[in-house]
């Protein structure tokens, strides 16, 4: 399909290098942020096991002793008090959830690495994790006894039913809460006008007010709240623990410089997160520790993410500007520090099907940049550009930046964003908040509440400081057309694991075909989200989150975890993979086999049974002879429009176990590569094993019409009913040239945006150097690539994963 | 009625803002380093790409003149049989075989454009006909820009100006741009490198220039053919004595993009083996300097 792009201009050359190149960096980093990004970058991934053996130590002594909120909040008080503190030469930012940079701890509580998934973590290609045989041999002695029987794991994994289990195994979706606590969510502005010391007094409040005479869950209220108290003394004691550290420190310290720097980490620490921050660097400490808090009690999805940090930092850096006790420079240094802190925090080690469905060291914090105020005006500030360059500048895995463009939005802003863009780190991704405000206001949040709210983790909406919108897992649509045309069984293990709903051979139109999916698609959902209502109730009864609790309304004023109805609002996510593929399989089934009649369905099924082994030719009829989805054609788009709908009606509105609903979004962050390999081949033309379409990108070379007619098939779904759509688009570098071609961009993504677009994102790569880096990996280590809802170095990647962004389109004119 | 052979969204390289492109088939030159070979015949044409053919005679078998055999060079059509009915194109499983040039609506090619509008509005870009040599289809090119222009679209018009006056006054009064080609001052030389004299060219620039039509100029930077000093200064003194001067001059390096087209056509690229390549950044530079010492905007690319 290469020639359909080629055109007439003159002039443009092709033989461009990797963005990298483009555009230079209005100030460069200074030679402690050199320093320190150096030591990030090198430092390898490691597990530590220090915090499985305080917790092993204060199960095996306190379990039994407590009510369970109680005792997860002094487990997590025991933590702070007797993990490794960390402060780093140069560190002006402080704080590692373990004892050094990229050390990750365990969580056997949720998930008990066992001696050969340790062997594995320590030994595997991608994404290992450094361990020591003394250490795997002190978990095996100290840590694994006492938590077989006992983890979240197994309690999930005893209970599913058999069918939930053989579709989970056929890879119809995948469980997100099988090894992981549930998290997805984004931090609000309290923080910065509320202390710690602050909360304690409200907690106290509250408790006065319990009502043990009317109120028959006074008691349970009661729990929490002691809960949420202690961990509030347990963070305030973590903060105080680094301020002795740097008091020492600094009293050795014969470097002038250093020690005063050293003196003021520990009066920071002193100060927050016990009181409220006074000034920029409290500021960026405060988050931190408040990030730390959360990612050390549990190991909630996606980290932690403050949400809309510019719009929270810009009154300190104003007021620092204009007392002049901060210049533009320390700030930018602070918030390098800050990037680079994220960055050192891998993201846990995951195993079985979550490990390859989500194969990254990325954690997925995504900082929010721009977008609008809870007044609906424009949110950049001058701390916006300060983060795009610092993004610019390091150039590093972690956090993951996205820019926020509503029609508010300057465009000097964008146009900053989209030179960013054009250096193909893949970052920063785009949002629509004039979109994604009318999501979460559907979903029932108030104005100022959805205005608050934005995208975290990959794409999906919240929020921010009010919600727990939690990911369960994906949903393979493709693979249930799949099982539809095998009548219920699964072709890839013969097992029946969905409904017998007939013999394709035996439809006589397309809508019988259409009904029998539908029918399917309400069967697996349904199975889907019964196990998910159960795993919620197991982490609200033994896995709560009384630290992450604080900082989320209302779970103080109702005495409620994060975990059970406390967030003002509830979501429960399931992530719909692969639209384009399966819109692609129902046009040439509708198109060929039910209208034209050129092909019959036996001999398609057969072609497909059999990978098209022999069937070249009808596989070539139906990959360039069928309307796909993404060339801004009626037929195929309205199948796609059809298709998500039916998501939006299979899934939206279900009630979830917390006063709440489940919703749809359409993320597949690399889960369509793992459900790929789980799909025999398809009747799109699509080989077995090859991935699915990711997000609501059309399938992989099947957009052969230009960027304007991807976002033209995408404008017509109604994105609005969603929790967010993810669309990928490749440019080659040659398309970035100049900076009137930076303008172009930034009118495209303008031009989606006003048609109902919530998010898109750019893979700035040209296709020869994708191949050099598998060639040579060691010369392309800096190769970030961005798809589906995140950013990860190529050479990180497996082997289908790179040849996945190799076979992407490549949209490139001349 | 004309053919067209390609139509081309996001076009970010043929006018302001982001643009659909109308390719029109025909053209009266036939310069030697041509990138769209397949439009300078105004009659349709058979493309065949070889590296996409799997073998599977679908074509051999529809042909009603049993034009088609295939080698193990691939399919070879027998041009003295061949009808151009397009029987096999319709049937190719793979699109190794395509119809370049086919006869569209006015409505259809409307309909084209107008799936474009949103981000032509947004980008303030618009609609570019080019070819081939679109004035060689004045009628339907002024019946579609004339539609255009009542949609509200910016219009702009891809040209060497090898037409009438006449018909270059019709197709100013309906279009907002010319962008028009000019590729060198000797017309000696443009007699070998592109078939035809360049009188009329040069005339009819000037022709533009006094109507106040706003234009721009893009010249192919050519080493070996216009890329040296006296072309480029004879080109500049010329822009620059003009009563008007073009809004931009844009230097397009050379590049040989069109060669595979032409294994498409079944024809030979540069087949006289001239001496063609792409300027240096240096000189690329140097060329601009020309330019602009003579008061003229320029800039590579366009």
């Amino acid at each position: 399909m290469e020639n359909q792009m080629e055109g007439n201009n003159q002039g443009l050359s092709c033989g461009v290098s990797n963005g990298a190149a483009a555009g230079t960096a209005q100030t460069g980093m200074n030679e402690r942020i050199k320093r320190l990004r150096q030591q990030s970058y090198e430092a390898e991934p490691s597990l530590s096991i220090e915090r499985a053996l305080i917790e092993t130590e204060f199960y095996k002594e306190n379990y039994g002793k407590y009510p369970i909120p109680v005792l997860r909040a002094k487990n997590f008080y025991e933590i702070c008090r007797l993990k490794t503190i960390y402060i780093g030469q140069d560190e002006l930012i402080v704080g590692e959830r373990g004892p050094k940079p990229k050390a990750v701890p365990t969580f056997p509580e949720l998930t008990c690495h066992s001696v050969e998934d340790l062997h594995v973590l320590n030994s595997r290609e991608l994404q290992s994790y450094h361990i020591s045989q003394e250490d795997i041999d002190r978990y095996e002695r100290d840590v694994i006894p006492y938590w077989k029987g006992r983890t979240q794991r197994e309690r999930i994994f005893n209970h599913v039913p058999d069918e939930w289990r053989a579709a989970y195994e056929a890879g119809l979706f995948t469980e997100f809460m099988e090894q992981r606590a549930p998290g997805h969510t984004a931090m609000d502005g309290k923080m910065y006008h509320t202390g710690l010391l602050d909360l304690k007094e409200r907690i106290a409040d509250e408790l006065e007010k319990l009502d043990f005479m009317n109120d028959p869950e006074a008691t349970d209220r009661q729990e929490e709240l002691q809960a949420m108290s202690i961990s509030c003394d347990a963070a305030i004691l973590f903060a105080e623990r680094h301020a002795d550290l740097a008091e020492q420190m600094a009293e050795q310290c014969e470097d002038e410089k250093r020690k005063s720097e050293l003196s003021r980490i520990a009066e920071v620490c002193r100060w927050v997160p016990a009181h409220a921050p006074r000034d920029f660097w409290e500021a960026i400490q405060m988050y931190w520790f408040v990030h730390l808090g959360t990612i050390t009690e549990l190991n909630g999805w996606d980290a932690m993410n403050p949400g809309h940090f510019d719009q929270h930092l810009a009154p300190f850096y104003e007021q620092g500007i204009a007392s002049g006790t901060l210049t533009r420079e320390q700030a930018k240094e602070l918030m390098s520090c800050f990037f680079i802190k994220v960055n050192n925090h891998t993201a846990p080690p995951k195993v079985g099907i979550t490990a390859k469905e989500s194969g990254t060291y990325n954690d997925f914090t995504n900082l929010n940049i721009g977008g609008v105020k809870a007044d609906g005006t424009d949110g950049t500030s001058e701390v916006s550009y300060i983060m795009l360059e610092v993004l610019e500048e390091l150039h590093l895995l972690q956090p993951g930046c996205s820019i926020h463009i509503s029609s508010v939005t300057p465009d000097r802003f964008l146009h900053a964003g989209c030179k960013v863009i054009r250096r193909g780190y893949g970052y920063p991704s785009v949002f629509n908040p004039d979109v994604y405000v009318q999501e979460l206001l559907r979903q029932g949040k108030s104005l100022k509440d959805a205005r608050e709210g934005g995208c975290s983790g990959c794409i999906e909406v919240g929020a921010f400081g009010k919600e727990a919108y939690l990911l369960t897992g994906y949903l393979n649509v493709p693979k249930i057309l799949e099982v539809t045309l095998n009548n219920g069984i699964d072709p890839l293990t013969q097992t029946q694991v969905g409904l017998k709903t007939g013999d394709p051979l035996e439809f006589v139109s397309f809508e019988e075909l259409y009904e029998a999916f539908l029918k399917q698609l309400h069967f697996i959902i349904d199975q889907k989200i019964r196990v998910s209502n159960y795993i919620d109730r197991m982490f609200a009864k033994y896995a709560p989150a009384t630290f992450l609790s604080l900082f989320i309304d209302d779970c103080i004023k109702k005495g409620r975890d994060y975990y059970d109805c406390g967030p003002r609002y509830n979501s429960t996510y399931i992530q719909c993979t692969g639209l384009g593929t399966v819109t692609d399989c129902f046009s040439v089934l509708k198109k060929h086999v039910f209208e034209d009649k050129k092909i019959a369905m036996k001999a398609l099924l057969d072609a497909v049974a059999k990978n098209w082994e022999g069937e070249e030719k009808l596989r070539q009829f139906v990959l360039n002879r069928t309307p796909f989805f993404g060339n801004d054609d009626a037929y195929a788009d309205q199948i796609a429009v059809r298709v998500y709908e039916d998501l939006v009606q299979a899934i939206d509105g279900k009630p979830n176990t917390k006063g709440g609903y489940f919703r749809l979004n359409m993320l597949s962050t690399t889960c369509h590569v793992y459900f790929g390999l789980m799909l025999g081949a398809t009747v799109n033309g699509r080989l077995a094993k090859r991935a699915i379409s990711d997000g609501t990108s059309p399938s992989q070379g099947a957009d052969t019409h230009g960027p304007t007619a991807v976002v033209k098939s995408l404008g017509k779904l109604d994105q609005v009913k969603s929790g967010g759509t993810l669309l990928n688009l490749r440019f080659l570098p040659a398309l970035l040239k100049k900076e009137s071609d930076i303008v172009k961009l930034a009118h495209l993504i303008r031009t989606y945006f006003a048609m109902g677009g919530h998010h898109v994102q750019f893979n700035i790569v040209d296709t020869e150097t994708l191949h050099a880096a598998q060639e040579r990996p060691e010369d392309y280590k800096d190769l970030l690539v961005r798809m589906a809802g995140y950013s990860d170095y190529f050479n990180d990647m497996n082997a289908d994963l790179q040849g996945e962004i190799i076979s992407r389109t490549e949209n490139e004119t001349f | 009625m004309g053919l067209i052979f390609d139509i081309k969204r996001y076009c970010i390289n043929d006018g302001p803002g982001i643009r659909v492109t109308i390719f029109m088939k025909g053209c009266p030159l036939s310069c030697v380093w041509c990138h769209n070979p397949e439009g300078i015949s105004r009659f349709s044409e058979k493309l065949y790409t070889r590296k996409k053919c799997i073998g599977c005679k679908t074509c051999v078998d529809v042909c009603p003149q049993h034009a088609l055999r295939l080698e193990p060079t691939g399919i070879v059509t027998d041009k003295e049989l061949c009808t151009l009915c397009g029987c096999c194109v319709e049937e190719c499983p793979t699109l190794a075989l395509e119809m370049c040039g086919t006869a569209r609506s006015a409505d259809e090619i409307i309909a084209e454009i107008e799936k474009e509008i949103p981000v032509i509005t947004t980008s303030e870009g618009g609609v570019t006909f080019c070819g081939g040599e679109p004035l060689m289809h004045p009628d339907m090119l002024e019946n579609l820009l004339c539609r255009c222009g009542s949609l509200g679209l910016h219009r702009a018009v891809d040209t060497s100006l090898y037409a009438s006056p006449e018909v270059v006054k019709r197709v100013m009064s309906c279009s907002d741009l010319f962008l028009v080609d000019l590729k060198m001052m000797n017309s000696e030389k443009h007699v070998a490198y592109c078939g035809v004299s360049n009188e009329l060219i040069l005339s009819n620039i000037r022709l533009v220039s006094e109507s106040g039509h706003p234009f721009f100029i893009r010249i192919p930077l050519i080493e070996g053919v216009n890329a040296d000093d006296e072309n480029m200064s004879r080109s500049a003194d010329f822009l620059a004595s003009l009563e008007n001067q073009p809004e931009i001059v844009n230097l397009l390096p050379y590049h040989d993009i069109g060669k595979h087209k032409h294994e498409k056509l079944g024809t030979i690229y540069n087949q006289m083996g001239l001496r063609m390549a792409t300027p240096s950044t240096e000189r690329q530079a140097e060329c601009i300097a020309i330019f602009e010492q003579k008061g003229l905007k320029a800039e590579i690319g366009g």
